[in-house]
């Protein structure tokens, strides 16, 4: 909730003239869309809306939103956001990263920007791979990937992102797919929070990893393999056959099964966004095993960057006035005699 | 050993008059025995008194090195006088040596027949073994050639301090202040200023407040006593005769951070500080940080990249976006400035050299990031780069750099050095009403009938749009953008202009004539500096000119772009001499643009360059001149033996 003042907009309002260079079929055009869905649902004010992005595929996004955009340079997207936050805090500002851009050359900065805690919605779109460069592997490409860089297969292991942010002092983690219908509304959420929110969105490139979330994203069976999140709702998929429960004897997630839709018996979790400890549980779950987590898996707001930088500056200044004469002239002086004129 | 006279008590000490001109005084000890506070107080005691001085503040890279070792020695070097002082001094008159490494590391330094004052109560057998002394050069005689008054000022500070029940340990930190007693009695400074600080800076011990009042009296009083028994004289310097005015110290960290404050004001803009701390460019956050009543936002960022960033994120949303770093932190910040120069977006880049490459020499001074300030960047992307002079200079300099940035939309480098950070000078204060304000303009509606944030005014410059416009929504980056529009074009004839415009945008930009500032504006000789050089390239060309020689000063301010009559001015000499601390890199810049026979004068030894061997190097061009047995032009890339000190 950042802009004041709700804007009427269509869809339509937040298309450039400029032609979009995705290759066809690629999973960011559906993000596009999604957020230029959301957009109007939020009341945002072009004129308010400021898309900073680094450098990838992903990155080229704020040059298709009708708002200001500032497509910045590899990984540092973080630190010119902080800036500008810093500066006008009023701004709504979204950022847009890569695998590569977020946590490989620009991971210091992500970590960073979390822990602060600026105001910002950060997209990172998740491709496991380098699109841009043509397709070497990323940080989060999965052991094995094979690439241009790595002909037989990497073998460095993945980052997690939302575990990175989380493990950063993220309080905000969702988690969403391209093509889902539901991304709005993980957008909606985190826009919602005051702070910075961080929200990984599973990308399909289509040209350099074709389909690696499809065993999770496919329409068929999703179902039984996504887990999506809601708070007070208790952790149900498999069309409310199945659930996540904790053992208390491990302290560890397990799928249990549900009988007749009584979750309450077989020990079924109700999400509560603010327990960080589940939300750990919940990023770190292995897919397979147990469903792909998704929607809002954490949202417990603190006080923000800019609030505490302006709070500060403002008990800095208290009772002292900004009168530049007094300070040049200020600490132990003297004065040559002659004509002299005090300068203050 | 601990007897307060010489071995030859009846010699007249250090051979200084009883009121010279100037005197330069060198305070060396282990660097946990607070030589630059006792010289920073010195200074202070100094400038009340009304005489010009240049300090050289002079301290290791470690923060703790291990006591007694050589390279744990710190020292604050003072040039003070009756006139006007250009530099630190060549060499001390006087060196005050708190151990056997502090003795060991400076004496080399010292003028023949100078005064050593020494405490004895450190030159013990394990402080001189640390310093790789066979025997005690106190007792030995190899000190002949000096006047040298040893005395146990450790045990004198413990009887001082005794009333106030400290321990021995804690005693022997009031030192430094018996030290400085003896000092200020010796050249006649009051001790009031120094009370008043003590009083302030212990406020909530005043305890150890009065224990250092007592040591500091200590020493004036031995001062007093010890000239009675004869060796030591007081020395009289009479006040430099100034401009009428209120004066202050400044070090340029202070001034350049107080010029900036300026300069942001006569912009009429808020400003944003990215930083991250490295020496010695850290004290320029330090700084703005206490200065959030006049708008600054100082952010200490996680890396100088994050920094940089920041700024210019700052910069995009309105406001004057700063940053400030030393050689390895503005190479990290080398790709960000390339955006700056691409988005068009003001921004300063305070660059306080120190030694290089790579780690360096931190704490030592260099000019050597000349080339990478103008041409340190990939593709065609120019920059304005401007440099100060001295401590005072550099707050004029900030304000230049201000208004360079925020007229122009461009990056700006602002070079100072080590040397310039750390050294204080008096500074006659200004008054803010002087400089003409600049304000900066925003574009809140279109110019024509289409928005065109990359449409140039006048001056090359295009529009500041900040993010928050209604109707003004545009897309801004690092990729070649359209000559009107700022939409990505990659177009080759666009591209073309792209490189044309932005070039002509800074070589078109305003600077002053440059003028020059001792002697005539053509002749033999012309000395040419640019930053921190000033001080002893002024000294030496007005000694050369008082021999008779035809030699003038030439100090350059604004590096890139060059004074548009510069050229014409270096032709009009026969020679051209820059003398520089690096390997020759304005050097290569003048004779690349003008085609003169530009003649290095290089040094790279951590240390600024002295009086002596600028004059020395000069006299080379003026044979028969009485008094100079040279005659001969140096040799084309002549490197000075970086051997003295
Ligand atoms: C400093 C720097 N190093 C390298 C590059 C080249 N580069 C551009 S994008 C990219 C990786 C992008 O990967 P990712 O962030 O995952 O974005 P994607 O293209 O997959 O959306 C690299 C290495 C660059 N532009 N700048
Ligand atoms: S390379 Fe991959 S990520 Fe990049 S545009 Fe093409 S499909 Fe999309
Ligand atoms: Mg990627």
């Amino acid at each position: 909730m950042n802009a004041p003042a709700k804007i009427e907009t269509t869809l339509k309002d937040w298309e450039t003239d400029q032609e979009v260079r995705w290759c066809p079929g690629c999973g960011d055009y559906a993000i596009l869309k999604a957020v230029q869905r959301t957009l109007p649902q939020l009341g945002a004010d072009p004129a308010n809306t400021v898309f900073i992005s680094g450098i990838g595929c992903s990155s080229r996004f704020p040059y298709y939103i009708e708002s200001y955009g500032f497509h910045t340079i590899h990984g540092r997207a973080p630190a010119f956001a902080t800036g500008a936050k810093l500066a006008n805090p009023d701004l709504d500002v979204w950022l847009v990263t890569g695998d590569g851009d977020g946590l490989s050359i620009g991971g210091n900065h992500l970590m960073h920007v979390l822990r602060r805690n600026v105001n910002m919605q950060i997209m990172l779109f998740n491709n496991e791979i380098y699109g841009l460069t043509k397709g070497q592997a990323s940080p989060t490409s999965r052991e094995g990937t094979k690439s241009p860089s790595t002909p037989i297969g990497s073998y460095d292991h993945p980052a997690r992102p939302a575990a990175f942010a989380l493990g950063s002092g993220a309080r905000f983690i969702g988690r969403g797919f391209d093509v889902s219908k539901h991304l709005p509304d993980v957008l909606k959420a985190a826009h919602a929070h005051k702070g910075a929110a961080f929200i990984e969105i599973f990308q399909n490139c289509i040209v350099y990893n074709k389909d690696v979330f499809n065993d999770f994203a496919a329409p068929k069976g999703a179902e039984d393999r996504q887990l999506w999140l809601e708070n007070g709702k208790p952790m149900l998929f498999a069309g409310d056959t199945k659930g996540i429960a904790l053992n208390r004897e491990t302290l560890s997630l397990e799928v249990v099964d549900v009988t007749d839709g009584d979750w309450q018996s077989a020990g079924v979790i109700v999400h509560d966004v603010t327990n960080r400890s589940v939300a750990h549980m919940l990023i770190e779950m292995p897919f397979g095993p147990f469903p792909m987590a998704l929607g809002v898996l954490y949202d417990d707001p603190r006080p923000t960057f800019e609030d505490a930088v302006i709070e500060e500056r403002k008990r800095a200044s208290e009772g002292k006035e900004a009168n530049l004469a007094k300070l040049l002239g200020k600490g132990q002086t003297w004065t040559v005699s002659g004509t002299a004129q005090d300068p203050i | 050993m601990a007897t307060a006279a010489p071995s030859d008590a009846d010699r007249p000490h250090s051979g200084l008059p009883a009121s010279p001109e100037a005197v330069v005084v060198r305070f060396a000890g282990d660097s946990g025995d607070g030589m630059q506070l006792t010289g920073g107080q010195f200074t202070l005691s100094t400038a009340l008194a009304g005489n010009d001085l240049a300090t050289f503040p002079d301290f290791p890279a470690e923060i703790r090195a291990p006591q007694g070792t050589l390279f744990g020695v710190s020292a604050f070097q003072i040039n003070f006088g009756s006139r006007e002082i250009n530099t630190a001094g060549d060499a001390p008159d006087v060196l005050v040596a708190m151990n056997p490494a502090a003795l060991k590391v400076n004496l080399a330094a010292l003028k023949p027949g100078g005064l050593i004052i020494a405490d004895t109560g450190a030159f013990t057998k394990r402080n001189l073994d640390k310093a790789h002394y066979d025997a005690n050069p106190l007792e030995d005689g190899s000190l002949a050639k000096f006047d040298v008054l040893a005395f146990d000022i450790s045990e004198k500070t413990i009887e001082a301090v005794k009333p106030f029940g400290l321990g021995n340990k804690d005693a022997l930190r009031s030192k430094n202040m018996w030290t400085l007693g003896l000092a200020l009695w010796m050249f006649d400074r009051p001790r009031e200023p120094i009370h008043d600080w003590l009083k302030a800076k212990f406020k909530s011990k005043p305890d150890i407040a009065d224990a250092n009042i007592a040591a500091l009296d200590a020493g004036h009083a031995y001062g007093e006593t010890a000239e009675l028994a004869g060796p030591l004289k007081q020395v009289h310097i009479d006040p430099t005769p100034s401009a009428p005015g209120l004066y202050r110290t400044v070090t340029g960290a202070e001034a350049v951070s107080l010029g900036l404050v300026a300069g942001a004001q006569l912009a009429e803009l808020p400003m944003f500080f990215g930083g991250y701390p490295i020496t010695p460019a850290s004290a320029i956050l330090h700084h703005l940080a206490r200065l959030k009543e006049f708008g600054v936002t100082t952010f200490q960022a996680e890396d100088e990249i994050a920094a940089i960033c920041a700024a210019i994120g700052a910069s995009y949303a309105g406001q004057l976006g700063v940053t400030s770093s030393s050689g390895p932190g503005i190479a990290l910040k080398t790709e960000a400035i390339g955006l700056g120069i691409m988005t068009e977006l003001p921004l300063v880049i305070v660059n306080s050299q120190r030694g290089g490459p790579s780690t360096g020499l931190p704490t030592k001074t260099e000019q050597s990031d000349l080339y990478q300030a103008v041409y340190g960047r990939n593709g065609d992307a120019p920059m304005p780069v401007i440099a100060a002079r001295s401590p005072s200079d550099a707050f004029e300099v900030a304000i230049e750099a201000c208004r360079i940035a925020t007229q122009y939309m461009t990056p700006v480098m602002l070079l100072t050095d080590g040397y310039i950070a750390n050294a204080a000078e008096p500074w006659k204060v200004p008054n803010p009403a002087d400089f003409e304000p600049f304000p900066a303009q925003f574009l809140t509606e279109p110019r024509g009938e289409e928005l065109l944030p990359y449409k140039r005014d006048e001056k090359g410059a295009r529009p500041w749009i900040k993010p928050g416009t209604p109707g003004m929504m545009h897309r801004i980056g690092g990729i070649e953008k359209h000559e009107l529009t700022g939409n990505i074009d990659y177009s080759p004839d666009n591209h073309q202009r792209m490189t044309d415009l932005r070039k002509a945008k800074v070589d078109n930009i305003a600077v002053p004539d440059q003028d020059v500032c001792l002697g005539e504006t053509s002749g033999k000789l012309a000395v040419v500096g640019w930053g921190s050089t000033y001080g002893p390239i002024h000294r030496a060309v007005d000694n050369c000119r008082a021999k008779g020689m035809d030699v003038s000063h030439i100090h350059v301010r604004h590096i890139w772009p060059m004074p548009s009559n510069l050229g014409d001015l270096l032709r009009g000499f026969d020679h051209v001499l820059v003398p520089e601390m690096n390997t020759g890199q304005f050097k290569t810049v003048l004779r690349d643009q003008f085609l003169v026979d530009a003649r290095p004068l290089t040094k790279t030894s951590g240390q600024p360059f002295q009086i002596a061997e600028l004059e020395r190097e000069i006299g080379k061009f003026f044979d028969g001149v009485p008094g100079n047995e040279g005659g001969q032009v140096p040799a084309n890339d002549q490197q000075l033996p970086s051997t003295e000190v």
